[in-house]
């Protein structure tokens, strides 16, 4: 239909028609998440690999388009990023079951999971794909429907790369709409989709104002706050390897991980090395001049410049104004003072890191809690160390759940690197006014129904190992009566009865005692 | 019943309709629709019921969808019913938006009626002039409404108690699915057209055979009658297809669109003509006019009707419901062999068939009883009528399905008996 027509009484921006397409849209995917619950684990893992294996073949490609669209990020840091969110992300849960029911025999109970149903998953501009590919493979493991809102700002790589997984997802038997996108999501239509009864959980990664206005919805919310990471580096260290991993990890998709190094503390006994060790590994450290301008180039009065966000470490120093070798891969600013009168102090997604020296280890820690009380509580936290000592003492102190010992935090902090659960999604915790603490995985998607047996000895527990799980799979194709091969009338000619004579009763008599036949034999 | 119930129905015989009031409380349904939202409706006395009639497709989308409550408070700002007799921005926008979704290549014209019954009596005269034949073949038991054409397709009964039947042998009647009758009816070179309801709802959604209608269709053209579709029951994507017809690979003539298209917000009916078969409005476009057929208000809701039903979104939806209501019927018929007989679908269109001359009318009162609204065939009782909308929820469609098991039951052993229970 031509716009011209709709146009004629246009409503398409009313609270009736926004609510009306979250509604429609909610609908099939509650439909869908129902039969998906139908599903057993060989037919959910069939649909999860088929996924992975289409992310994993697309990732070049969308890692392409995103920075395209998005003018930002290193195409090859992406390709990365949206492999690891295909088939690793999946071998990692693989031998996890999230569909057939957990018996406790000591405990006498029986766990029977129930699927969240309508997962609406908000997804970032700064790592579009991957946070995509990896809401879907957790939705689809769970046998979740799931309903993906990306960033307006790199809607068009999302909506194809998620219209590629839908279509896997169906070609290996998931329910049709078990995975849709939002073609444009506008605020007022992402607000009506997060109030909507039919949202059984939010799934919130972004900027910190559509998180509470998740919060906010009155729904079930895991939305995760910003970071800010402190990294400290402790005169224990490894100066050598911890600059390698702070560059490298700083300019990884050029700092676009929101687990990215921001502030590096350390103590003065480590200064004049860690600096050597930085420069020789492509930092640029910046003199109080240089410092100057790009704090001035970074931050307005409005907050961080996201002209900045995702750009590399020569773009930013020549918007800056400042002459830095082609060598450079991240600019070091070192700041006096931590805090609000300091914005070098607060998130800087590019690769611009923070460089202060503390007098002291304890004054490094105070430093540190700082860092995350300005911003990013709950989010991420680095140290080097060889001192076990210190890095527990650093880690119980600042607010953060997670503390990467060694590596490079931007990866580190998200399952890559280290041996946390890989995630794209940050669990910031109370810290971080967030319902999960952990790195968000399947397990959050599933709550189970548990099955409690009388703890008194003389009750006997059940014996589960037999009982039919009752996966009835996906929906048998209703007939379409007088269409050629699609035809199952199943009327009685005449209007005679099938049966007649035999009452239910009787009908599932013989049909036990058929079985018990069959058994037997 | 409560007092004022009571109290209203009284009135309601005494200056409404004295014998329908009193068949409903006669066959146990003391309905008196009060508020109605989505696919609910209460009953004055709070009672809530589930819709599964729907006025044979008029609640499509809903009571009071929000869209169209929208569009139509929106339209109502800028327009009124319109004046019939000139160009009318809304009767042809919504004209140009039924061709871009036609049935059959160069359907252009819209004619409009503000009911079904008049579009199909438009639909006959345009298709007595374009033929310049009389003689009109329609299926035995159809039901095309009442209006002075329409009603003489349909059974007698509703004709000859106002001496209107059809006394000049120009309206023949012959079996669904016969098509040796049906040739033999056009055999004669004199027929304008054969009107025909792709599956007869009020006949209990009776399927066509396989190659039935596009057989018809054949016939049609060999013996130069048109066809023309009554798709009010049928269209607007209730089999999964934006017009059932063209499920069957049936190009018609004329159809004609009722009931739904007026989203239950404002009566409008719509006639689709072909190109070559709309002469009279080239000749004489004043011959056939209705101060209220298309009337803008209606054209602006129909729009958004047409818009609607067109989503990827509902087509997705009614496959969800016909499969998941088909797969829990099958069940409920398998429980109840003896008195549940048979299923009748395409879509969310379906016709439950009970063992019983008038099998279905037990069940629709306590269907009735147990929160449902859904009506037996008027003209085949064994039948009952079985429509959910478009857009049930899953929710819904499960709560539909145990309610419907409850009265089956008891409907069940209403006719056949108690029987005895395993002990
Ligand atoms: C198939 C069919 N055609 C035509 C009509 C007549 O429509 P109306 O009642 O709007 O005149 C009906 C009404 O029930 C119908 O079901």
């Amino acid at each position: 239909m031509s716009g011209r027509i709709n146009n004629l009484v246009d409503i398409s921006q009313s609270p009736a028609a926004l609510r009306g397409r979250a509604d429609i849209v909610l609908e099939n995917a509650k439909w869908a998440s129902h039969v998906f619950q139908r599903f057993d684990r060989e037919a959910t893992m069939r649909v999860v690999d088929a996924v992975a294996r289409t992310a994993h073949d697309g990732a070049a490609r969308y890692a392409e388009l995103a920075v395209e669209e998005s003018g930002f990020g290193v195409v090859a840091h992406k390709r990365i990023k949206n492999e690891m969110t295909a088939m690793p992300l999946v071998d990692y849960y693989r031998d996890d079951d999230y569909v057939n029911p957990r018996i406790s025999e000591n405990l006498k109970i029986v766990e029977i999971p129930r699927p969240a149903g309508v997962v609406f998953a908000l997804t970032p501009s700064t790592n579009p794909i991957s946070t995509l590919n990896y809401k879907i493979v957790l939705a689809m493991m769970t046998r979740n429907a799931i309903v993906i809102s990306p960033h307006p700002a790199v809607r068009h790589c999302c909506v194809e790369a998620a219209n590629s997984l839908a279509a896997a997802a169906t070609a290996a038997g998931a329910p049709a709409s078990s995975i849709q996108v939002l073609a444009e999501p506008s605020i007022p239509l992402v607000n009506e989709f997060m109030r909507s009864p039919k949202t059984s959980v939010i799934l919130a990664t972004g900027g910190s104002a559509m998180v509470r206005a998740a919060y906010a919805s009155s729904n079930p919310a895991i939305g995760v706050g910003p970071g800010n990471a402190p990294v400290f580096v402790d005169s224990s260290a490894d100066f050598e390897k911890a600059a390698a991993r702070i560059v490298e990890s700083k300019s990884f998709d050029n700092s676009v991980l929101c687990t990215n190094e921001s502030v590096l503390i350390t103590v003065p006994e480590a200064d004049s090395r860690l600096r050597r060790a930085l420069g020789s590994r492509g930092g640029h450290l910046c003199s109080d001049e240089e410092t100057g301008l790009l704090r001035r180039f970074l931050f307005h009065a409005s907050g961080f410049n996201v002209e900045a966000i995702g750009r590399d470490a020569s773009w930013i120093a020549n918007q800056a104004g400042i002459r830095v070798p082609r060598s450079a891969k991240i600019l070091i600013a070192p700041i006096a003072r931590i805090g609000v009168e300091e914005d070098l102090s607060r998130e800087k997604l590019c690769p611009v890191l923070a460089y202060h020296v503390a007098k002291n280890r304890t004054q490094a820690i105070s430093q540190s809690r700082a860092v995350l009380r300005l911003a990013g509580a709950g989010h991420t936290a680095a140290v080097h160390a060889s001192d076990e000592q210190t890095a527990f003492d650093f880690a119980r102190a600042v607010e953060s759940y997670r503390v990467v010992v060694n590596a490079p935090c931007s990866q580190g902090a998200a399952g890559f690197g280290t041996n946390l659960a890989p995630t794209f999604t940050v669990g910031t915790g109370y810290f971080g006014r967030s319902s999960v603490g952990d790195n968000i995985g399947p397990q959050h998607l599933v709550h189970w129904t548990k099955l409690a047996y009388n703890s008194d000895r003389s009750e006997k527990f059940g014996d589960f190992r037999g009982v039919a799980a009752r996966f009835d799979g996906p929906l048998p194709q209703a007939p379409e009566d007088g269409v050629p091969g699609r035809t199952r009338n199943d009327s009685p000619p005449g209007g005679g009865i099938a049966q007649s004579g035999i009452d239910r009763e009787e009908l599932r008599r013989i049909i036990a005692e058929e079985l018990r036949a069959v058994l037997k034999g | 019943m409560s007092q004022d119930k009571l109290e209203f129905l009284e009135r309601s015989r005494e200056f409404w309709n004295p014998k329908k009031t009193q068949d409903w409380q006669d066959m146990g349904v003391d309905l008196v629709i009060d508020r109605r939202e989505g696919y609910y409706l209460f009953d004055m006395d709070g009672l809530r019921l589930i819709d599964v009639h729907l006025n044979g497709g008029t609640y499509n989308l809903g009571h009071r969808h929000p869209e169209l409550v929208e569009v139509l408070k929106v339209g109502a700002e800028r327009f009124d019913m319109g004046n019939h007799h000139f160009p009318a921005l809304a009767r042809t926008a919504l004209a140009e938006a039924l061709a871009a979704c036609a049935p059959s290549p160069d359907m252009k014209f819209t004619a409009y009626g503000s009911g079904g019954g008049e579009a199909i009596d438009i639909a006959i005269k345009t298709a007595r002039h374009a033929t310049q034949r009389r003689k009109i073949v329609s299926i035995f038991n159809a039901y095309h409404g009442h209006t002075g054409l329409a009603v003489k397709t349909g059974d007698e009964r509703f004709s000859k108690i106002f001496l209107s039947e059809d006394r000049e042998g120009e309206f023949v009647q012959v079996p669904f699915n016969d098509l040796a009758a049906m040739e033999e009816a056009l055999r004669g070179n004199d027929a304008a057209a054969v009107i025909i309801e792709t599956i007869p709802a009020t006949y209990g959604f009776p399927m066509p055979e396989e190659g039935y209608l596009p057989a018809v269709k054949s016939l049609c053209d060999k013996y130069g009658a048109l066809f023309i579709a009554d798709e009010v029951q049928t269209g607007l994507m209730r089999t999964g297809e934006l017009w059932g017809i063209t499920k069957y690979g049936v190009e018609p003539d004329i159809l004609v669109t009722g009931k739904g298209i007026s989203g239950g917000m404002y009566p409008i009916a719509c006639v689709q003509i072909r190109e070559r078969c709309g002469g009279w409005l080239r000749q004489d476009g004043f011959a056939h006019m209705s101060t209220m057929g298309g009337a803008e208000l209606g054209c602006v809701v129909a729009m958004k009707v047409l818009e609607i039903v067109q989503r990827p979104e509902v087509r997705a939806m009614v496959r969800f419901n016909s499969d998941f209501l088909r797969a829990g019927l099958d069940l409920i018929k398998s429980a109840y062999a003896d008195f549940f007989a048979g299923i009748r679908q395409h879509g969310v269109i379906m016709g439950l068939e009970f063992d019983h001359p008038e099998g279905a009318k037990p069940v629709m009162k306590h269907l009735y009883a147990n929160g449902v609204w859904a009506i037996f065939s008027t003209l085949d009782p064994r039948v009952l009528q079985f429509k959910p909308g478009l857009l049930l929820t899953q929710a819904d469609a499960e709560d539909l399905l145990r309610r419907v098991e409850i009265a089956v039951d008891l409907a069940r052993d209403e006719v056949k008996g108690k029987r005895r229970r395993a002990a």
